[in-house]
C-alpha cells in the first residue's frame, strides 16, 4: 500500500454528535489519520479522480488505497450524475437517502437529502422521509422507490419481483428500475464505508 | 483468484449472457458496468496486498457474503476462498452460517434516534475460530459482521480492536472498502436477478430506447 507503515492510532474527537436525521450540514471526522497533502503522489491523485478532493479528510483517508477509491468514485459518479437517460436525478437521490435512512448513516442521509430536495423542489417530502422514516407517505411514485431501496438495504435481501412490479406500475421503465437498484445498492457501500472509518458531527446550528 | 477483462463478475452472478435483454440494459450504463468490475479487480487483484493479503480478502469476502445470503454471490466467494485455503474456508463459512441474522439493526448514538434503536444478534468469534484463524482474521470477521448487520454501531472501539489485532490504517481502509463493496455488488446482482424476468418478457431493448425521453422534472447535475 501507499501509506505509512507505523502502527495505526485511533483518533478521538470531542465534537458533538448530530441529534437526528437532518438536511443540515452534518460534519464528519476520521477515526484514522488521513494521508497528509504532502504525502500525495500522482498515484494518489489518480485515485482521488478530482484533485480538489485532496482537501477532504474522508478522501485523504480513503486514498490510502488509491485503486479502489478511483473505481468507487467513477461508479458513484456514473450512477448518480449520468442523467442523459434513465431515472431523474431527484429520484436517484431519494433512493440514496432512503438506503441511508435504513442503515442509519446520518451524514450520508444529510448530503443526499439536500440533493433530493434541490432536484425535486420538495423539501417537505424529503423531510418527511428523514423524520418519519421509510413508512412515510410521499405519494405512490416516491413510496415505490423508497420501498424498493429499503428492500434492497434489508438483510436477508428482500427485493423481489413485487418491488419491480410496483415500480413499473408508477411508470418506471427497465433502465429507471435499474437506476433505483444501483442507487440504493451503492449506498449500501457508501453508508458502511463512511460509518466504518469515521463519525458524523452535529451541524453548526445544533452544536450549541 | 485470477481475473480477466473478458470476465464480468456481476454478469456471472446474475446469469447474464451476451445478447440477453439484461446484457443490453447493463451496457446502456457502460461506465457503471466497467467500474463495478474495476472495483472488484482493485480489491481482488490488487497492485499491492501487503496491508491486507489476498488470502484474507477472499476469506473475509466468503464470510460477509454468506452471512448476508445463500446466493450466487456467496457461492462465488466461497469458491474463491476454497481455492486459496480450503481448511480456513470451511471454518469461515461455518462462522458465517452461525452468524447470519437480520439487519440492519443497532443502537443509535444520536439522542433523537434512540427510540429507533433495535436489537439483533451480534457476532463474537468463539475461541475455536480464534485458535484456527488467528486474532487478526477473526478481528476482521467481527468487523465485517458489524458493518454488514449494524453499521450504525461502528465506532472508535471497533477501529481500536482492528488496530490491536495488528491492522494498519491502510489495511483498515481496504477492509472497510471490501466489506462495503460486497454489500453493493451482492445487492446489484440480487436486484438484477429480480428485474431480469420482466425485462426479457416486456421490454425489447430497441423499442425501449426509442420510447425513453427526457422527463420534464429532470435537471442537469
Amino acid at each position: 500500500m501507499t501509506g505509512t507503515t507505523t502502527a495505526a492510532v485511533v483518533l478521538t474527537h470531542d465534537a458533538p454528535h448530530p441529534h437526528a436525521f437532518t438536511r443540515a450540514e452534518v460534519g464528519w471526522l476520521p477515526w484514522l489519520e488521513p494521508l497528509s497533502v504532502d504525502e500525495l503522489t500522482e498515484r494518489h491523485y489518480d485515485g482521488l479522480v478530482d484533485r480538489p478532493r485532496a482537501s477532504s479528510d474522508y478522501f485523504r483517508l480513503l486514498v490510502r488505497d488509491p485503486e479502489i477509491l478511483r473505481a468507487r468514485t467513477l461508479v458513484d459518479k456514473d450512477i448518480f450524475y449520468n442523467t442523459a437517460e434513465g431515472l431523474p436525478r431527484a429520484e436517484r437521490e431519494l433512493a440514496a437517502t432512503a438506503a441511508s435512512r435504513v442503515n442509519g448513516c446520518v451524514f450520508c442521509a444529510s448530503v443526499h437529502a439536500r440533493f433530493a430536495t434541490h432536484f425535486s423542489k420538495a423539501p417537505e417530502l424529503v423531510d418527511r422521509l428523514l423524520v418519519e422514516g421509510i413508512d412515510a407517505d410521499l405519494g405512490e411514485r416516491w413510496n415505490a422507490i423508497v420501498a424498493a431501496a429499503a428492500a434492497l438495504t434489508a438483510t436477508p435481501l428482500a427485493f423481489d419481483e413485487t418491488h419491480v412490479e410496483r415500480l413499473r406500475a408508477v411508470g418506471l421503465d427497465d433502465l429507471e428500475i435499474s437506476d433505483v437498484i444501483h442507487g440504493a445498492a451503492f449506498f449500501n457501500w457508501a453508508n458502511r464505508l463512511m460509518l466504518s472509518i469515521g463519525r458524523p458531527v452535529a451541524p453548526p446550528e445544533d452544536a450549541s | 483468484m485470477t481475473t480477466s477483462e473478458l470476465i464480468d463478475v456481476v454478469d456471472d452472478l446474475v446469469g447474464v449472457r451476451a445478447g440477453d435483454p439484461l446484457d443490453a440494459l447493463r451496457r446502456r450504463r457502460p461506465v457503471t458496468r466497467d467500474q463495478l468490475q474495476a472495483s472488484y479487480d482493485a480489491l481482488f487483484a490488487p497492485l499491492d496486498d501487503t496491508a491486507f493479503p489476498l488470502d484474507e480478502r477472499v476469506l473475509v469476502a466468503a464470510f460477509a457474503t454468506r452471512s448476508t445470503a445463500d446466493d450466487a454471490t456467496a457461492a462465488f466467494y466461497a469458491d474463491a476462498a476454497a481455492a486459496v485455503d480450503a481448511r480456513r474456508t470451511e471454518i469461515v463459512l461455518a462462522e458465517a452460517s452461525a452468524a447470519a441474522t437480520a439487519g440492519p439493526f443497532g443502537a443509535y448514538r444520536e439522542d433523537g434516534l434512540v427510540g429507533e434503536s433495535t436489537e439483533g444478534r451480534r457476532y463474537e468469534p468463539g475461541i475455536a475460530a480464534r485458535d484456527a484463524l488467528g486474532e487478526r482474521l477473526t478481528a476482521a470477521l467481527a468487523h465485517a459482521h458489524l458493518l454488514t448487520f449494524r453499521p450504525r454501531e461502528a465506532d472508535a472501539a471497533a477501529q481500536t480492536r482492528l488496530v490491536d489485532a495488528g491492522w494498519s490504517a491502510d489495511g483498515v481502509v481496504t477492509l472497510s472498502q471490501l466489506v462495503s463493496f460486497l454489500a453493493f455488488q451482492q445487492r446489484v446482482a440480487a436486484g438484477l436477478r429480480a428485474l431480469a424476468p420482466s425485462v426479457a418478457v416486456s421490454a425489447p431493448v430497441v423499442a425501449e430506447s426509442v420510447e425513453t425521453s427526457a422527463s420534464p422534472e429532470e435537471v442537469s447535475a
